[in-house]
């Protein structure tokens, strides 16, 4: 497949200059640059807990940066007034990492939600609309249960058909496929692609499926300590990941290249042994004994 | 060596009192940052109900009104009615027998409706409703803030406040107003039931209650079950909204725990001072 295919457009509708986010003494974000172009699909990675959701918290305007600037189609959240706020909300969605369904409502009734209040439709048109939201992620038999009684995977893809209702340029999603089987997962990749491919959506998809993110991407953006490490193209990861032991020279090509396989060994395990987390255990070990 | 113990004697007496400056101090910036905070959702509340109200294309949810008048309410109705049926009973018997001295023993018909449509209707009711309102509300938007519902309704360009905040508060302004008048009646008809066993003639007993509450009395009972159902609401709806995602049910718990102390503090609170205001306006 082409690295980059034709709908993708040199311009940038998502700016992430300098953030800098710290969470009381613990610094998540540390001078974070990311730009995204109309029309791909950026895959962000990192280890759990490195601040993917907090970065795109950021990029949905839920946080401030303490210090740089977000910016969407070319405004910035730190000057925006409220009609331009909810303009700019209207134009994205989210699916968040817990789904983040509202509980008092049914699955439908969440899907219709934005239509509702955001657009004068017939209600005839807005069940209409709703169905084929939930056909989109096999969810249309369930549109009349409650949150609760759904699964977590479930509730990921109703969460999803939510983020679609109003039909966004910019969809952003966290681990759309943590939790769902292979072949839901797999439907969820084609579904991230057509939509992009076929209606210009531009998306940002924090994942740790490798095998999902070399599917679905057309660049890739490896976080570190709360910097990022790498941009670059899907190529060039799989370059990295494929890697022979002598080609790779930089501690931090091998850093990402454990990351992208899941070994084992590497830098990453390293750097939890030199904090002196195996010693820790081996003196649990000979307190308990 | 006595002088290294006077100076551990003094440095002790200092950091004692150094501490307790420090917790009244971050005490009072709390106390007030809540009270401000409750201010500014009040403010921002009653500006989206005037929007809905006047503005043409402004979206009141009626439906959502509805319920949680439904939700708020209902429940409520048995416990209103055995408080207030109890207190109906008691308070005449222990009225009857000062007054009976005086030969004015049918007089408890009069002290018992002015209590109720006065002070103890209003009072009771919102009390209950602390527990069932107040700390069910809370509890829901809590839990809607650790599950990121509030921050997926602002995603999707949702206000809270009309979304949730209003609806919430105008239904427990309503149910307020409406389970006084009922829980007036339950207590009236509690000591017409009391007077009966002691002797009242209930006819005398109808017209004195009749005769006790005049409209003054009624409207501003009325007045003051409608504020205690703004205050209940609100200290819910803020003290959900200020759970932090981090807090998980734990937060949850402390947010409705504090519902019920806070609103039962700010009802009696904002009795004293209405009492105060409607005494100084003549309309007793
Ligand atoms: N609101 C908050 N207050 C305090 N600390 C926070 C807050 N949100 C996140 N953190 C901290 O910031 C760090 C990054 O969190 P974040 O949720 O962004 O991680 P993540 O990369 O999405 O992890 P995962 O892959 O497990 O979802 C974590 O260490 C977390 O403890
Ligand atoms: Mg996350």
């Amino acid at each position: 497949m082409a690295m980059e295919h034709e709908n993708i457009s040199e311009e940038a509708v998502i700016e992430l200059d300098g953030v800098t986010k710290s969470f009381g003494t613990q610094k998540v974000l540390d001078g974070v640059n990311l730009h995204v172009k109309r029309g791909e699909i950026m895959v962000v990675m990192g280890g759990s807990g490195c601040g993917k959701s907090t970065l795109l918290n950021h990029m949905i305007g839920a946080l401030t940066p303490d210090s740089g600037s977000v910016k969407l189609f070319g405004r910035d959240y730190a000057t925006m007034t409220d009609e331009e706020l909810a303009e700019t909300r209207m134009r994205f969605g989210i699916l968040f990492q817990s789904g983040a369904l509202i509980s008092s409502l049914t699955i439908g009734e969440n899907v219709a939600l934005p239509l509702r209040e955001h657009k004068s439709l017939d209600d005839n048109i807005i069940d209409i609309m709703v169905k084929i939201k939930l056909e989109l992620v096999g969810l249309r038999e369930h549109a009349d249960k409650m949150p609760a009684q759904l699964s977590g995977g479930m509730k990921k893809r109703a969460g999803l058909a939510r983020a679609v209702a109003l039909d966004p340029q910019i969809l952003f999603y966290d681990e759309p496929s943590a939790g769902l089987d292979p072949v839901t997962s797999a439907q969820i990749d084609q579904l991230i692609i057509a939509l992009t491919r076929k209606l210009h959506v531009t998306s940002v998809v924090v994942t740790h499926e490798m095998d999902s993110a070399f599917t679905i991407a057309d660049r890739m953006c490896m976080l570190d300590l709360g910097k990022v490490m790498r941009i670059g193209s899907r190529k060039e990861f799989e370059d990295l990941r494929d890697a022979a032991d002598g080609e790779l020279k930089s501690e931090q090509d091998l850093l990402i290249r454990q990351f992208l396989r899941g070994g084992a060994e590497g830098p990453i395990t390293d750097r939890q042994q030199s904090s002196g987390y195996a010693d820790d255990l081996s003196l649990v070990a000979t307190r308990t004994q | 060596m006595a002088d290294a113990q006077e100076k551990t004697k003094q440095s002790w007496i200092i950091s004692f009192v150094g501490g307790i400056g420090a917790l009244v101090l971050t005490a009072s910036q709390q106390f007030f940052s809540t009270i401000g905070g409750m201010f500014l959702l009040l403010y921002e509340a009653a500006l989206v109900t005037l929007r809905g109200l006047f503005l043409p294309g402004a979206k009141i949810g009626r439906e959502a009104l509805w319920f949680q008048m439904i939700r708020v309410g209902v429940r409520a109705i048995p416990i209103i009615v055995l408080v207030e049926l109890a207190i109906g009973m008691i308070l005449p018997l222990q009225m009857f027998p000062k007054l009976n001295e005086f030969g004015q023993g049918d007089q408890i018909a009069t002290v018992n409706a002015i209590a109720a449509f006065r002070e103890l209707g209003p009072l009771m009711t919102a009390v209950v409703l602390s527990g069932f309102a107040g700390a069910s509300i809370a509890a829901e938007i809590g839990t809607m803030v650790t599950n990121e519902e509030i921050k997926a309704l602002q995603a999707m360009a949702l206000n809270p406040v009309s979304f949730l905040v209003v609806p919430r508060m105008l239904a427990t302004m309503l149910m307020m107003v409406v389970l006084t008048i009922f829980a007036d009646l339950v207590m009236v008809g509690g000591g017409w039931l009391t007077g009966m066993r002691l002797g009242v003639d209930p006819d005398v007993y109808y017209q004195l209650s009749v005769t006790a509450v005049d409209i003054a009395g009624f409207i501003t009972g009325l007045v003051k079950a409608a504020i205690f159902g703004v205050l209940i609401s609100l200290i819910a709806c803020y003290l959900g909204l200020s759970v932090k995602e981090w807090e998980g049910s734990n937060g949850v718990g402390q947010a409705t725990t504090n519902t019920v102390v806070y609103s039962i503090v700010a009802i009696i609170g904002a009795d004293a001072v209405f009492t105060v205001i409607f005494y100084a306006y003549g309309l007793f």
